[in-house]
């Protein structure tokens, strides 16, 4: 039964990713501007612009393009720079692991973050007044100003964490990336402890919760059984939200702190009018998303019997 | 010595950013193994009395009078020995099971979280409740652990719930109207083995309804409550014939009719008070057919008659008249129709 809807779910995924490639490689086809040109550079003649038209393909209609780029993406072929004249996934692959490193470095301050301090206003009436007020202004924050704070407060003056890149390691890269996960995480860290706390709030007014402590069980034990375990049901249905938030972000974010990742590559390419590279992060970055999103539906079904219920 | 002794028991609640007294004076005992109904129509306090033997009361509440549980007083428990007391002595039985019972975990899980908690041993306590839910009517116990709250009907869960209760051992049961949300084929059914429980292994048991003659067939005292006031608590079996207040004979007159099952042979005229309205005088003054100029001036006190007591001023009076056949035969406006 479960795993009926796992697999509708991941049918839904396919063709999202799919709809998605299309408008991806529909949106720079119609974008201004001939490659072919661009490529050639400013003194190349009408004979070694065609050239290159043909090479390219660039007169074909748009499906025979769009399945030759499918084609070769799903054989691992993310498609040619035309400014670097390499391929795209060798521009990729040192630049993958700051980005992977960032996100998940984020989202785990994010989750940790978020529910501790969700919990702890939800459940200490005094502590939560000073925490929604911290939040509220967290969540007033975009990554780019509180970049710019960061950097300022922690990196400058105070001098307690490097600036600029990526760094090179796991304990390098956990230096070098604390302040822009930081960055990336806050506003989401403080939405994540508003939706705790609601969620939590929500669910201590539950007669299943009064249940539990007139059978004597203790307040830990009914936090994590009852309260927690319940709330993590609407808290995770949203979180998908998040994960778009953060892939927005990191492009901000890497740019601020001058971090060579997708999302700075992204945006070079895409000045540089770089169509492969464009088409291949965007891709990779809509995919994750969408990939994600299907997680955190799946991961709801596990944890709500009801909803595995309703479709079956 | 008694189980359970309420004395003078009140309570304020919270409401509107200021204290205001709902359960205004209730006294009663209770001895081993014994079981009173608390019974009265909806917002006479019933609720909130049999939760404060649990401490279950919202939030703000406050308690006066004693509640002594085999001589300690409940109100003054410290928050361990709160706990161990409810992991032990005293059980609660829900109206509503589908609410009272987390809908994420299994129906097992809910068995057995108790047991675990006192410290016993998982497969102990899966084996414990595996028993319980045989003796109150489940045969495919094992299936039906492993199954989702959403997955068993009303009558089901509130059997497991019982079963819950049971599970601890407890010399207390509290049952607030543990059929009233259930569907009316399986409330006998769930009422037949909750009974059969109780009686079997001896419990004390509070057990609160709207409905009397369902308390006056599974208890041996009924307490009558009226606007967070207890008005009379007599022994079941004499009720019938010898009710001492007169709301106790009106809630027996407008008692369904057992031949027209949906038609009620007369009603209390008049809209229940809750304990936030009493005035002056005698609670239920304004509703009865009684009342005297002494009943809205002074309010009467709960006084022992015979083997009951009441808080009437005109209790021995009418219950001689009644006797005698004499005029207080239509007490009540007779209204024969749909209840509802
Ligand atoms: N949480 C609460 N907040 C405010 N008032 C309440 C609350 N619970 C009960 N009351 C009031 O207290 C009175 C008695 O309630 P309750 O004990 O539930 O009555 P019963 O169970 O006899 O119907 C009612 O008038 C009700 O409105
Ligand atoms: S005291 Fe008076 S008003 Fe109250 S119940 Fe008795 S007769 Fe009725
Ligand atoms: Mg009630």
């Amino acid at each position: 039964m479960i795993l009926r809807l796992v697999a509708g779910r991941l049918a839904m995924l396919a063709v999202t990713v799919a709809v998605a490639s299309i408008a991806i490689y529909g949106a720079l086809y119609l974008a201004p501007g001939n490659p072919a040109t661009l490529l050639a550079g400013g003194h190349a003649t009408h004979a070694e612009i065609r050239l290159i038209t043909r090479q390219l393909k660039l007169t074909e209609p748009f499906f025979t393009r769009y399945w030759d780029w499918l084609f070769g993406l799903l054989h691992g072929n993310l498609g040619e720079s035309f400014l670097y004249r390499e391929p795209v996934a060798s521009l990729l692959a040192p630049r993958v692991l700051n980005t992977v490193f960032l996100v998940t470095y984020a989202s785990v301050v994010i989750v940790v973050g978020g529910l501790a301090l969700g919990l702890a206003s939800a459940l200490f009436k005094r502590l939560g007044m000073g925490i929604t007020i911290l939040t509220g202004v967290g969540l007033a924050t975009p990554s780019f100003v509180a970049a710019i704070i960061l950097i300022t407060l922690f990196a400058v003056d105070w001098k307690l964490f490097p600036v600029f890149g990526g760094g090179a390691g796991f304990v390098d890269r956990l230096d070098h990336l604390t302040l822009p996960a930081v960055a990336l995480a806050l506003s989401w860290l403080a939405y994540t402890s508003q939706l705790t706390r609601t969620a939590v709030e929500d669910e201590v007014k539950k007669e299943h919760v009064e249940t539990a402590r007139g059978r004597g069980i203790a307040r830990r034990h009914i936090v994590t059984r009852h309260l927690l375990r319940n709330a993590m049901i609407p808290i995770s249905t949203v979180s998908g939200i998040t994960v778009a938030g953060l892939i927005a972000g990191d492009v901000v974010v890497e740019q601020a702190f001058g971090v060579n990742g997708l999302g700075s590559f992204l945006v070079s390419s895409a000045l540089d009018k770089d169509f492969a590279s464009v088409q291949a992060v965007a891709l990779i970055l809509v995919a994750t998303f969408v990939v994600v999103n299907a997680l955190v539906d799946i991961w709801s079904l596990f944890l709500d019997p009801r909803l595995r219920a309703k479709g079956a | 010595m008694a189980i359970l002794h309420l004395e003078h028991l009140a309570i304020d609640l919270q409401t509107a950013g200021r204290l205001r007294r709902v359960v205004h004076d209730v006294t009663f005992r209770l001895a081993e193994g014994e079981a009173v109904g608390l019974v009265g129509e909806s917002g006479a306090g019933k609720s909130l009395t049999s939760r404060a033997v649990i401490r279950l009361l919202p939030d703000g509440a406050r308690v006066h009078g004693a509640i002594l549980m085999e001589g300690r007083s409940i109100t003054d428990m410290s928050r361990e020995s709160l706990r161990s007391y409810r992991l032990s002595e005293v059980a609660m039985i829900f109206q509503d099971p589908r609410a009272h019972v987390n809908p994420v975990r299994r129906v097992g899980d809910f068995l057995t979280e108790a047991l675990v908690e006192r410290g016993e041993d998982r497969k102990k306590a899966l084996e414990i409740v595996t028993g319980l839910l045989a003796t109150v009517g489940i045969e495919d116990a094992e299936r039906r652990m492993r199954q989702y709250p959403h997955e068993l009907s009303g009558g089901l869960l509130q059997r497991v719930m019982i079963a819950a209760a049971l599970s601890i051992s407890p010399k207390l049961l509290l049952a607030d109207e543990p059929t009233t949300a259930l569907d009316v084929t399986t409330q006998s059914d769930v009422m037949v083995h909750l009974d059969a429980q109780r009686r079997g292994r001896g419990l004390a048991m509070v057990f609160v309804t709207h409905d009397l003659e369902l308390a006056i067939a599974v208890c041996d005292r009924i307490a009558v409550l009226y606007a967070g006031h207890l008005v009379e608590d007599s022994p079941a079996a004499h009720l019938h014939e010898k009710a001492l207040h007169p709301y106790t004979r009106g809630l027996l007159a407008s008692r369904p009719s057992p031949t027209l099952r949906r038609e009620r042979l007369a009603a209390i005229p008049g809209r229940p008070l809750s304990g936030l309205e009493v005035q002056e005088g005698c609670v239920f003054c304004s509703r009865c057919a009684h009342a005297q100029e002494r009943c809205q001036k002074e309010r009467p006190v709960l006084r022992e008659l015979g083997d009951a007591r009441v808080a009437c001023h005109r209790a021995e009076e009418l219950l001689e008249g009644g006797r005698s056949g004499g005029a207080d035969g239509a007490e009540f406006e007779v209204r024969v129709g749909d209840r509802g």
